[in-house]
């Protein structure tokens, strides 16, 4: 099946059995091909002594994400890239660097319009972007901030900005907005109107500044994404991070996303459940620290994904430094098939004895 | 010296005079410090300190005295001011006493950090100290936050520095000035190696196998490969894969039993080998599970210094002769660890071929093992001076 028949298929469809069938097919086809045509991949291969021919997805080889910031690796001749992502990367490290051909980068696109149109319909409808113009200033270069609001803008059939480059809330433009919403398509059933944003955004800036606007956005669906890792540090639950939207704006129908800049377009939606769900153009694999060897469900693990997608680069199976666990397949109340899971967040990380350069900087 | 708490002793200190090399006070002072730190309950939840016990017993001091015949003729330098790494907890301590042994009126920096070694230790020497006024009041600890204006200050009235933590920290304190005739003892940063004879491999009994694999985790594992004298690479000479294989089973089932093995260090071992794979001549990466990684280099890597390894992350390569050692040891090489060669024979190499680097050679099993020599410096008679009458 070629990559665009594979993402015909409707994205909450396949069984564990024709899932597996299917990504097996295809995953040990991208494997090959990035062998045959990169050459820090084909290194890697040969020294770990990668599976020549996978016969089951969880023997599919990965790579460990963090290699995009280390290497420039591709699949394709330089000249066939039309875009770079590059990852936000925490403070002080090198970002990722992910490239894109026309081919992948359109599959990212259709893919991620099959995974969202489960939740929003595939009629394209008003969006707020929880953010500001700037984010999306050098087209040639993305930031993952700035993949995010482009991938997701094309939901919105008009689209506004929540903030100005300042971060400062744009609440009259943002009323005028609303008021003719209301006026034109509020009569139906479905989701009226998109939110877009990060997460940690949303929470900093969006949650302050909507609490004395009074916009009311009750008939609004937020999708948001980026990782919880600094909402974590001040200690916001998912769940308090819900109260506290509805408080202010009185949204209630939130998703959160589990996505990385490695594999974009392959995001994992959390249903209406509040759990993560893997599409029929990726999964998810938790593995166990010690050997690697894959968890059973409800055993916490590491976190590996696949996506069919990924061409132009080496992409297709990467080892996260993320937590998660599997909660299961094919039976999660909301109705979709695949794996669905739960992620804790960022690996712990190591504390190490030993003695060189150990003396507190001064 | 504001700002510095001193957690023993006090700065007037500093005006005392210094002792004779392994002066009588200072002898059983040590000693004193050896029994309690044995007699502690502590000691069996950290060998650490079991370990700084042990070296300093009465009997193991009485050694190094009998081997410095001249101690008479021998004094402290002055003060001394140590710089104790943060990382490894018992090493200011050590420090210390080769300071107590040289003569010299000690004051110690120890780390901001919070081990529950240091608080031990120092309440061991806070103790001992009370029935010892020579040594107290030549033994000062201090503790302050990164500061460069404390620690200039101690180092003015300097006359010797023992400088831990690695190039960084040196070239940082060593540009504090110090008393015109001050000596430093400076500790940068080091790498080691290993030099495993396949053949003796090959021959050992379960018993001897045992005690290698244990010798060599008790080198490298024991403190995440970080410690200077850790050996990264380990160079085969007699070499065959049923020697290989033999040896790393042996380690890998210690440090299956001993080792506790991050989910951090796991990624971070997996990622590093990939990188490796592309930069390095890496002919296989052998890797049964997490806890042992083996690179198998087919030829030397142009900048041997660079390479890293921590929480069981190994290079090899096979040598056709002890010769073949030399081109990949560098100035930045410390120890060398063998097994099934003679001692004599590593160190006849690096003298004859005159290399930079190599200041000791040890068997497998005591790399960590740290005394009055160390890194090439002959500590205690570095931090005293001879005095000679014609």
């Amino acid at each position: 099946m070629t990559l665009d028949e594979i993402l015909d298929i409707p994205p909450y469809s396949l069984r564990k059995d024709d899932k597996e069938k299917l990504l097996l097919a295809r995953l040990n086809e991208l494997t090959e091909l990035h062998r045959e045509n990169c050459p820090e991949y084909a290194r890697v291969y040969g020294a770990m002594g990668f599976t020549e021919r996978a016969g089951s997805v969880e023997e599919i080889p990965f790579l460990h994400t963090a290699m995009f910031k280390e290497f420039d690796m591709m699949s394709v001749n330089p000249s066939e890239v039309v875009k770079t992502l590059t990852s936000s990367g925490t403070s002080g490290q090198k970002p990722s660097k992910i490239y894109l051909d026309r081919a992948t980068a359109q599959a990212q696109q259709k893919a991620l319009a099959r995974i969202m149109s489960d939740f929003i319909g595939s009629k394209r409808i008003p969006m707020i972007i929880l953010d500001c113009p700037s984010t999306l200033k050098d087209r040639k270069k993305f930031s993952a901030r700035g993949a995010g609001i482009l991938g997701f803008s094309v939901f919105g059939s008009k689209r506004i900005y929540a903030f100005d480059d300042d971060m400062k809330l744009d609440v009259d433009s943002l009323r005028e907005f609303l008021g003719k919403i209301s006026k034109n398509t509020l009569a139906g059933g479905g989701a009226d109107l998109l939110l877009f944003g990060f997460t940690f955004m949303i929470w900093e800036y969006f949650c302050k500044a909507a609490e004395k606007s009074g916009l009311d956005l009750s008939n609004g669906i937020l999708i948001h994404g980026g990782g919880w890792k600094k909402l974590a540090n001040e200690a916001v639950s998912p769940e308090e991070f819900r109260r506290r939207l509805h408080d202010v704006c009185g949204i209630s129908r939130v998703h959160d996303y589990y996505g990385m800049a490695e594999q974009t377009g392959c995001v994992y939606m959390q249903c209406e459940y509040g759990h993560f769900h893997a599409s029929t153009f990726s999964d998810v694999i938790m593995r166990r620290p010690g050997d690697f060897s894959v968890c059973r469900f409800g055993e916490r693990g590491i976190i590996q994904t696949v996506s069919v997608i990924p061409q132009s680069y080496p992409g297709h199976s990467l080892l996260t430094e993320d937590e998660g666990e599997i909660l299961g397949e094919d039976d999660c109340p909301c109705g979709r098939a695949g794996k669905y899971f739960k992620v804790y967040g960022r690996l712990k990380g190591a504390e190490v004895r030993g003695c060189s350069d150990t003396y507190e900087r001064s | 010296m504001n700002g510095a708490e001193f957690l023993i002793g006090s700065a007037d200190m500093m005006n005392s005079s210094p002792l004779p090399v392994y002066d009588d006070r200072a002898v059983n002072f040590i000693a004193d410090i050896s029994s309690r730190l044995m007699n502690l309950p502590e000691s069996r939840a950290y060998p650490d300190i079991a370990a700084l016990g042990f070296w300093c017993r009465k009997a193991s001091i009485e050694r190094l005295k009998a081997g410095c015949p001249e101690r008479a003729f021998r004094l402290g330098r002055g003060v001394c001011f140590h710089v104790a790494p943060g990382n490894i907890p018992v090493n200011f301590a050590f420090s210390y006493l080769f300071g107590v042994l040289a003569g010299c009126v000690n004051v110690v920096r120890v780390s901001g950090r919070d081990f529950p070694q240091t608080g031990i230790i120092l309440e061991v020497i806070r103790e001992t100290l009370k029935a010892h006024a020579e040594i107290e009041s030549r033994s000062v600890f201090v503790r302050y936050p990164a500061d460069n204006g404390i620690t200039a200050e101690f180092c003015r009235h300097s006359d010797a520095r023992m400088i831990w933590g690695g190039d960084e920290t040196v070239a940082k304190i060593r540009a504090l000035p110090a008393m015109p005739r001050c000596v430093d003892v400076c500790f940068s940063d080091r790498r080691s190696l290993c030099v495993m004879n396949g053949n003796a491999v090959l021959e050992a009994d379960d018993m001897r196998l045992m005690r290698l694999a244990e010798g060599f985790y008790n080198d490298t594992y024991l403190m995440d490969q970080n410690a200077c004298s850790s050996p990264l690479v380990v160079l085969w000479l007699d070499d065959s894969n049923v020697a290989r294989e033999k040896f790393w089973g042996a380690v890998r089932s210690v440090a299956e039993k001993r080792y506790r093995l991050q989910a951090a260090i796991c990624t971070e071992k997996y990622l590093h080998a990939c990188s490796d794979a592309i930069t390095l001549p890496v002919r296989n990466v052998l890797r049964e599970n997490n806890v042992l990684y083996r690179l198998e280099l087919e030829a030397i890597p142009e900048d041997i210094d660079s390479l890293r390894g921590r929480g069981g992350y190994f290079y090899e390569l096979a040598i056709g002769s002890l010769e073949e050692m030399c081109s990949i040891i560098t100035r930045k090489c410390q120890t060398v660890t063998y097994f099934g060669i003679k001692a004599e024979a590593v160190r006849d190499v690096v003298i004859r071929r005159r290399l930079m680097g190599v200041d000791r050679v040890v068997p497998v099993g005591r790399a960590m093992d740290i005394n009055i020599i160390w890194d090439g410096f002959d500590i205690v008679r570095t931090l005293s001076r001879i005095i000679t009458a014609e």
